[in-house]
C-alpha cells in the first residue's frame, strides 16, 4: 500500500523569481494523481522538491512523518528508497546496458545474489515490454524504450511512491496510450502512490484519480478528476480543454487589453467527462471510484454525454 | 544598486567557498563505506590511458629544453661537470610536477568534467541521488583517488623520461660526456627532492580532480553548459596548480636545506 505525501505551504524561488508559493495539498496514498500546468510553471521543480533534489524556501513535504525539506542528508537518502522516479528522458546511466541499469539499485541497496537479481530484473523488463533489449546501451535505443527502461528501474525496489516526469513527451499517441495503460495496471498491481507530471490533456482526462493544476505561481486547484473536469473555474476550464480563450496567454498571463478583447467571446461548453481508464484485466483498482460518484455526492451535474465512453471530449490524434 | 555591485564583486568568493565545501564533502566521503573499488580501478586505468602518452611526449622536450638552457648557462660558468646534476634537479623538482599538473588538468581533469557534466545534464546524477546513492561517494571519491594515484605515477614517469631526454640531448647534441653527466647526478639533487615532487603531484591530482568534479557536477544549461564546465575546470585548475606549486616550492626551500659539498 502506498503512502501519502503531505505538502504544506511549500514555496520555491530561484534568486528573486518566485516559481510557486504556498502550495498545500495531500497526494492521497495509493491513488494516481496528475500535476498539470502550462509550460514553465515549475512542474518539474515541484517534482524535484518532493524528492529533496531541490530545497524549498519554506514549507514542508511530509512522508511517513519525515519532513523532506528539513531532514538530514542521511534520512533523505533513507526515505528516497521509498521512491521510484521516472525522469523525462529516462536518465539511464549511459555507460551501462539496460540490464545493469535496472539491476543497479538492487546491487547498491540489497545483498541479493546475482541469480535473484536476474529474476527481479527480468520480471520488471517483462512488465515494461523490454525483454530481449537488456544488452543494449541506452544510446542505442529509442526515447520510448529509454522511458520504459527508466520505469523498470524505478520499479525495481518496489517503491511506495512513483513520481513520473512527463511520461508522454516525445512519445507517439499509441505508445502514450500504452504507457498510460501500464500506469493503471501497475497501480492496480502494486498499490503505490502515483504522481504524474504532464501537460498531455488526453492522459489527464482519462488516467488519474486526482488532478492538480499549477498556474501563475500557485496551485490553482487540486482534487478528484471529476471535480476539475466539471469545474467552471476559467483557468482550469481553459487548460483542461486546451482553449485559447481564458486567462492563460502565450507567454504568461494575458494582460488587461487581451482579456478585455475576448470578454465577449463565450467559452465553449464543457465537453463530456470520459470514463476513467481501467486496468486491462478488468478488476477495479483499490483506489478506483465509480464513474460519476463525485458529481453525484457533490450535487454537480456533469456535462451532457459524460461517463458514456472512454474517449469522450478527447482531441483525436494529439 | 550598490548591493548588486557588491554581490557581483563578492561572487567569486562564494564560488571559492562552494568549491572548498565540496572538497570537504569529498573528504568526508573518503571514509564512507563501501569503498567503490571497481569504479576506482576503472577510473585510474582511464585517466592513466589518456595521460601516459602525452605526458611522455611532453617530458622529452621538457628535459631537452632544460638541458639546453642549463647546459648553456653552466658552460658560461665553466662548470660543465655539473650539467647532469643541474638537469636532474630541475626535472625532478619543478619540471616533473609542472608537466604532471598540465597533463592531469588538461587531459584527466577535462575528461572527468566532461563525463560528470554529461551525466548531470542527462539527469543521471539526479537519478542516482533519487535511487538513494550519493554521487560524491559513488563517483567523485573514486575519481579523486584515481587522479591522485595516477598523478604520482605520472610524476615518476616525467622524472625518468625527462632525465633521459636531458641526457640524450646533452650527450648527443651538446658534446657533453656521458661520464660527467652521470657522475654529477647526485651532486646537487637529494632524496627529499623526489619526495617533494611526489607530494606535489599528489596535491595536484587532488586539486585537479576536485575542481573537475565540482565543475562537472554543477554544469547546467544543456550541452553548452558541459563545454563551459570543461573549459572553466581546466582554466581554474591551471591557475590553482601554478599558485600551489609556487607555495609548495617556497615551503620546501625553507624546510629542506640545499645540499652542500
Amino acid at each position: 500500500m502506498g503512502v501519502d505525501i503531505r505538502v504544506e505551504e511549500l514555496s520555491k524561488s530561484f534568486g528573486k523569481q518566485l516559481i510557486w508559493g504556498d502550495v498545500t495539498l495531500t497526494i492521497p496514498a495509493g491513488e494516481v494523481s496528475v500535476m498539470l500546468g502550462p509550460s514553465g510553471t515549475g512542474k518539474s521543480v515541484f517534482l524535484k522538491t518532493l524528492i529533496g533534489l531541490l530545497k524549498p524556501d519554506k514549507g514542508s513535504v511530509i512522508i511517513e512523518g519525515t519532513d523532506i525539506a528539513s531532514c538530514s542528508e542521511k534520512d533523505l537518502y533513507e526515505i528516497r528508497k521509498l521512491f521510484g522516479v521516472l525522469f523525462q528522458d529516462g536518465a539511464m546511466f549511459g555507460s551501462m546496458n539496460l540490464f545493469d541499469n535496472v539491476a543497479f539499485p538492487l546491487r547498491e541497496h540489497t545483498k541479493k545474489g546475482e541469480s535473484e537479481i536476474r529474476n527481479i530484473v527480468m520480471e520488471k523488463m517483462d512488465l515494461v515490454g523490454l525483454i530481449g533489449a537488456e544488452d543494449k546501451l541506452p544510446g542505442e535505443i529509442s526515447g520510448g524504450m529509454r522511458k520504459r527502461a527508466g520505469l523498470a528501474r524505478a520499479l525495481v525496489l518496489d517503491p511506495e511512491i512513483l513520481l513520473i516526469d512527463e511520461p508522454d513527451s516525445g512519445l507517439d499517441p499509441v505508445r502514450t496510450s500504452f504507457i498510460n495503460q501500464l500506469f493503471i495496471d501497475l497501480n492496480a498491481q502494486i498499490d503505490a502512490t502515483f504522481l504524474i507530471v504532464t501537460h498531455d490533456i488526453n492522459s489527464t482526462r482519462t488516467v488519474p484519480d486526482n488532478i492538480g493544476l499549477l498556474y501563475h505561481k500557485h496551485l490553482a486547484m487540486f482534487g478528484p478528476r471529476e471535480m476539475l473536469l466539471s469545474s467552471e473555474e476559467p483557468v482550469v476550464r481553459q487548460f483542461l480543454n486546451a482553449q485559447t480563450v481564458g486567462p492563460i496567454g502565450m507567454s504568461e498571463e494575458k494582460d488587461a487589453d487581451e482579456l478585455a478583447a475576448e470578454k465577449d467571446i463565450e467559452m465553449p461548453p464543457l465537453p463530456p467527462i470520459p470514463l476513467q481508464l481501467e486496468p486491462s484485466n478488468g478488476i477495479p483498482r483499490r483506489s478506483q471510484r465509480p464513474a460519476g460518484e463525485w458529481c453525484r455526492t457533490n450535487g454537480i451535474t456533469p456535462p451532457p454525454g459524460s461517463f458514456e465512453s472512454s474517449n469522450a471530449g478527447l482531441t483525436p490524434g494529439s | 544598486m550598490a548591493s548588486l555591485t557588491t554581490s557581483r564583486a563578492l561572487a567569486p568568493i562564494g564560488t571559492a567557498g562552494k568549491l572548498f565545501a565540496f572538497g570537504l564533502d569529498v573528504g568526508r566521503g573518503l571514509f564512507r563505506r563501501p569503498f567503490q573499488l571497481r569504479e576506482f580501478l576503472q577510473q585510474a586505468w582511464f585517466i592513466a590511458s589518456v595521460t601516459i602518452v602525452p605526458t611522455a611526449l611532453v617530458a622529452i622536450p621538457f628535459g631537452a629544453v632544460i638541458a639546453l638552457q642549463v647546459g648553456g648557462l653552466i658552460k658560461q660558468f665553466g662548470a660543465q661537470s655539473f650539467t647532469g646534476s643541474a638537469a636532474v634537479l630541475a626535472v625532478v623538482r619543478e619540471a616533473g610536477p609542472i608537466a604532471t599538473s598540465l597533463l592531469i588538468a588538461g587531459a584527466g581533469g577535462s575528461a572527468i568534467a566532461a563525463d560528470l557534466g554529461a551525466r548531470k545534464i542527462r539527469e543521471e546524477l539526479d537519478a542516482m541521488m533519487v535511487l538513494g546513492i550519493d554521487p560524491i561517494q559513488r563517483l567523485v571519491v573514486p575519481r579523486v583517488l584515481a587522479c591522485m594515484l595516477v598523478a604520482v605515477f605520472l610524476n615518476g614517469l616525467v622524472s625518468v623520461v625527462g632525465v633521459i631526454g636531458g641526457y640524450v640531448f646533452n650527450v648527443v647534441l651538446q658534446d657533453g660526456t656521458p661520464g660527467a653527466y652521470l657522475a654529477s647526478f647526485t651532486a646537487l639533487a637529494q632524496l627529499p627532492d623526489l619526495w617533494q615532487g611526489m607530494a606535489k603531484a599528489l596535491v595536484f591530482g587532488l586539486i585537479a580532480a576536485i575542481v573537475a568534479c565540482y565543475k562537472g557536477m554543477n554544469a547546467g544549461g544543456g550541452p553548452k553548459g558541459v563545454g563551459d564546465a570543461v573549459n572553466e575546470s581546466v582554466v581554474i585548475t591551471f591557475m590553482l596548480l601554478f599558485v600551489v606549486n609556487f607555495v609548495m616550492s617556497a615551503i620546501y626551500m625553507q624546510l629542506v636545506p640545499p645540499k652542500t659539498g
